[in-house]
């Protein structure tokens, strides 16, 4: 085959080569959100209440332990699940059971989910129950939100600030 | 013949046209990737110099990598994305010939069980260079990261929460920077070093016109598309459109429709999946070569030959008078029947009324049995142009090519041919031999063609000594697509056969008239 010839079709291949790489490195564009889109995310860490009560220890009960052991308060480590509910405009966004971590189920919660959202004016409205012996909620939170485009609402959880706090 | 191989040779073929057999990119797409990484050792260098390692100072050091130091910043880093790309395809390309063309099991699945994992962690290289240009995508990179890190069972707390918010870590980011420096780079130095471990002769140096090109290439597209960041990252912003590299980053998007466990399932399934590839099913090999001592010189050749690795040599064990002696490792040998071309025991001018037993020897296909098909063939064989075909199993199929006057002989591979083979077949009446396997720069055993040239150039042990007359042997090697050419080849080998002989017996008959 002629050397020219040949060159050419070496070019032609790097050529095609080269145009995958490009194209591929930043084409199809990924659409992450639609138009008018925003995000909600829920994002904390919490220690639940714990499971069960602390319990007084009987006279009775603290003689039969070890004397460097004599706690007059016997406390279970477990702690209690979380459930939370979040409404947009009166619509369940998500529901969800959290259990605590830990071998022991003694350690807090780590809540992070993210919701994609309409853009615009909302009603949000948030509750959570972290205490098993408490029938209902234990946190609540409502406000009106507006929520721009490609904006991150973030929903954070302290218990110093009162409970839910929105970014 | 399967398909997909018949369809992949063709491409090879078309490849052959334009850059010969010794640049052909699909003959040596593990070492392109090598070549690549060599670019994006480079070129990383050179932006970590300028590279701002705090979370503060990513973005703005990227933004002036690209466009503050004029053409060069830009090129390098440039040249640092699409090397990185380019060593992707290259990767995938690598594991696909190998998987088309029957390479990847029997032996070899040490080698392709290695490369599964390489590839993983080229891939995790990558998402940790995205993350730390810190743009939008970077932080999206973090975000479904470390999501798909909060998936694990063993990861306590939550590493999303990182970066949401003004709680994302400067430490977490200068962590990022570490791995993607130090940590990663290291650790796939180490699993390429495991990955050609039970090769011998390892080529990790591209040839040297492919090199050119490529880089050539790279650079062109560098000036051409450079490449350039999102926007900075911003922690109370989701961007709703990114211009994503999908060579390294196509697992994310995933996560739109699955959750990070069922992401984990599909990317651990399908690595699950190329893992036990080589088993599915179990590929029949050979039995392993085996070493007959007492026609064992010590001599090393077949060790110096095995392109696996599969030959050690140790101290004599039998007494004998030499240092030497070779062992065969059964686990390593892929029964090529290289080391039986290496042996210069397997010499068929030995032993000429009895059993030949050469040093070390293939028990499925013994030295002997290939001297007596020859001497069978040889008297078989009608007409003044008989011809020896010696031909490789592996690379086409040699049926068609039987005739009153051509004889083949199918070897495990070319590389299993003793040259005195050559040599005895025209001392005992073969009027030619014709030499064929698997395409120049694509041995299915990785030598086998190589030593056969470097045997006959005189610059290999055993070589096909001088007194075996050349004009009446020719080497042609085709592939399963290449059998046209192949019969030409063959027809014209003839013809020029029967006009030695033609001449031969006009010379002879002169001096008698005269």
């Amino acid at each position: 085959m002629h050397k020219l010839l040949k060159y050419g079709l070496q070019i032609f291949y790097y050529t095609l080569f080269m145009l995958v790489v490009w194209y591929f490195s930043i084409n199809p564009p990924y659409h992450q959100l639609e138009e008018n889109q925003g995000v909600i995310t829920l994002s904390f860490t919490h220690a639940t209440k714990l499971r069960e009560p602390c319990r007084k220890l009987s006279q009775d009960e603290l003689m039969k332990l070890a004397p460097n052991m004599r706690l007059t308060m016997d406390c279970k480590r477990e702690r209690s699940p979380l459930i939370l509910e979040l409404y947009l405009d009166d619509k369940l966004l998500t529901k969800t059971v959290l259990q605590p971590s830990g071998i022991h189920k003694d350690q807090g919660v780590s809540m992070f989910k993210s919701i994609k959202v309409k853009s615009g004016e909302h009603k949000l409205r948030i509750w959570m129950n972290d205490d098993i012996k408490v029938e209902g909620v234990t946190y609540k939170h409502e406000q009106s939100v507006n929520i721009k485009p490609e904006q991150l609402l973030l929903i954070d959880f302290d218990v110093a600030s009162g409970g839910f706090v929105i970014k | 013949m399967n398909p997909i191989k018949y369809a992949y040779l063709a491409v090879e073929s078309w490849f052959n046209v334009a850059f010969g057999s010794e640049w052909n990119p699909l003959y040596n797409m593990g070492r392109l990737a090598f070549f690549f990484f060599w670019i994006v050792l480079i070129s990383g260098l050179y932006l970590f110099i300028f590279f701002d390692t705090s979370l503060s100072g990513a973005y703005a050091s990227v933004e002036a990598i690209t466009y503050e130091q004029k053409y060069f910043g830009g090129v390098m880093r440039s040249l640092h994305r699409y090397a990185s790309d380019a060593a992707v395809i290259t990767i995938i390309l690598h594991m696909f010939r190998e998987y088309a063309l029957g390479r990847y099991n029997g032996v070899r699945w040490f080698s392709w069980i290695s490369g599964v994992p390489t590839l993983w962690l080229v891939i995790t290289l990558g998402i940790t260079g995205y993350w730390l240009v810190w743009d939008e995508l970077g932080l999206y990179v973090a975000m479904l990261s470390s999501q798909l890190m909060d998936a694990l069972p063993f990861i306590p707390g939550s590493m999303s929460r990182n970066f949401v918010g003004s709680q994302v870590s400067d430490r977490f980011f200068s962590l990022m920077a570490f791995l993607h420096f130090m940590g990663q780079p290291l650790f796939l130095v180490f699993a390429l070093w495991i990955h050609v471990k039970r090769l011998s002769f390892v080529k990790a140096y591209a040839p040297k016109g492919l090199a050119i090109g490529s880089f050539i290439a790279l650079l062109a597209l560098s000036l051409a598309a450079p490449a350039v960041s999102h926007k900075a990252a911003d922690a109370s912003q989701v961007a709703a459109v990114l211009n994503i590299d999908w060579f390294y980053l196509n697992v994310y998007p995933l996560m739109d429709y699955f959750t990070a466990g069922q992401t984990w399932i599909m990317t651990l399934g399908v690595t699950f999946f190329l893992m036990i590839m080589p088993w599915l099913p179990p590929k029949k090999t050979g039995p392993a070569a085996e070493v007959h001592l007492d026609h064992c010189n010590g001599c090393e050749q077949c060790a110096e030959d095995c392109p696996f690795d599969a030959i050690s040599v140790q101290a004599r064990t039998d007494g004998a008078k030499f240092e030497h002696e070779v062992k065969v490792n059964p686990d390593l040998c892929a029964s090529c029947g290289i080391c039986v071309g290496s042996c210069p025991s397997s010499n068929p001018f030995r032993q000429k009324n009895e059993i030949l037993v050469t040093g070390i020897d293939m028990p499925n296909k013994p030295i002997n049995d290939i001297r007596d098909e020859v001497d069978n063939a040889i008297a078989k064989l009608m007409g003044n142009d008989k011809i020896i075909i010696m031909g490789c199993e592996n690379s086409l199929d040699f049926n068609s090519l039987e005739a009153q006057n051509l004889h083949v002989v199918s070897l495990f591979c070319i590389g299993m041919m003793p040259s005195t083979l050559v040599e005895y077949a025209l001392a005992h009446g073969a009027d030619g031999v014709f030499i064929t396997g698997c395409r120049t720069g694509d041995c299915f055993f990785r030598y086998g063609n190589e030593w056969v040239d470097e045997r006959f150039d005189g610059n290999r042990q055993p070589i096909l000594r001088k007194r075996a007359d050349r004009s009446r042997i020719k080497v042609f090697r085709a592939a399963a697509t290449d059998s046209k050419q192949l019969h030409k080849e063959l027809d014209e080998f003839q013809n020029h056969i029967k006009s030695l002989n033609e001449k031969g017996a006009a010379d002879e008959q002169e001096p008698a008239n005269a």
